[in-house]
């Protein structure tokens, strides 16, 4: 049985790695909120309030284009709705948490940490603090992802805009997920999910990073009826 | 103004990450849906990945020979064998420069 501490740590270090693009990609997101001339303020209170890197810079980009701020909130909106799909998978490992533990450890919930917590889920069930190694890769993403952003208001862009840092996201993804090629079913959800993106990328609101991941379940469970 | 709307923003971000986990219980989830919902890492994460290779920052697709196709692609293969995150992203990175500042240069 780990401690708290094991297993906050561990989340820590799971996590870490992701660092090498959430931080170039929180300077970028925090340089790009100033050149579009919002208050340096705002731009922060973003990183703090919405705390999604994407969904940060797509709401400044809707604002600055002209668009009203019901659709910018809207954008964000469904772009963040994938973590209902987190939640659901979560769940199971917080229900015995109390209801005010739930929403303080909700707050930190973002894609790299739901990832690398839900794989140590599944291979430590048993551990009766499951929910520090969560609250170990959140609060690691939020430190980063807030001085990231503070120095890319601060500084400006100084992460040259010709090394394609943006890069780096996908590729972070791409760790995630490389490992479950080895599954043909896993390989068949991926695959109908990057081409549903790219179906529906000008679908409105960005709604395409929820319905490729809706349509991709339900070939998931197409697969699962198949396999019985 | 625009903090109206970023505090909007940020507490519906933060219902879509509340919600489930502290509003729904185990059983409201039967077998099946949890049996479905072991592929959400597979179903969610090529959303972000496939347009933040295939997309360019105005939109449209890219072309074919483009750089970031080769990069994605070495990415793959060092994450499969290395299963090293940091090994990952660094071939990806570094194939992806190569490409930019020597050959298509």
């Amino acid at each position: 049985m780990l401690s708290k501490k094991q297993l906050f740590t561990r989340g820590m270090l799971d996590i870490s790695p992701h660092m090498l693009s959430v931080i170039p990609f929180g300077i970028i997101c925090g340089a790009i909120g100033v050149e579009l001339g919002f208050h340096p303020y705002l731009v922060y209170a973003m990183s703090f309030i919405i705390f999604g890197g994407a969904s940060q810079i797509v709401f400044l980009q809707l604002l600055s284009g002209g668009a009203s701020s019901l659709v910018a909130v809207a954008s964000v909106g469904i772009i963040n709705s994938r973590h209902l799909l987190y939640g659901a998978v979560l769940s199971e490992y917080l229900e015995k948490l109390s209801f005010i533990k739930k929403l303080l450890i909700s707050y930190v919930v973002v894609d790299q940490g739901f990832a690398e917590s839900n794989k140590f889920f599944k291979k430590n069930r048993s551990e009766e603090f499951l929910h520090y190694h969560l609250i170990g890769t959140g609060c690691t993403m939020w430190v980063c992802w807030q001085i990231a952003t503070l120095s890319g208001i601060v500084l400006g862009s100084f992460v040259p805009e010709e090394l394609g840092l943006k890069f780096a996201i996908p590729l972070t993804f791409i760790a995630i997920v490389v490992q479950d090629l080895k599954k043909l079913d896993h390989v068949i959800v991926m695959i109908t999910c990057g081409l549903s993106s790219l179906l529906f990328f000008d679908a409105p609101f960005k709604s395409y990073i929820i319905i490729s991941p809706i349509i991709a379940l339900f070939v998931a469970a197409l697969l699962l009826r198949l396999k019985k | 103004m625009t903090l109206t709307a970023i505090i909007f923003a940020g507490i519906l971000t933060y219902f879509t990450r509340m919600t489930m986990i502290a509003l729904i219980s185990r059983d409201m989830l039967g077998d099946k849906i949890k049996a479905v919902l072991e592929y959400v890492p597979s179903a969610v994460f090529p959303a972000i990945i496939f347009p933040g290779i295939f997309i360019n920052d105005f939109g449209t697709f890219i072309e074919m020979n483009d750089p970031k196709i080769f990069g994605a692609l070495v990415a793959v293969i060092v994450g499969y064998f290395s299963k090293n995150i940091i090994a990952t992203i660094s071939a990806g990175l570094v194939s992806y420069w190569f490409l930019i500042f020597f050959v298509f240069s």
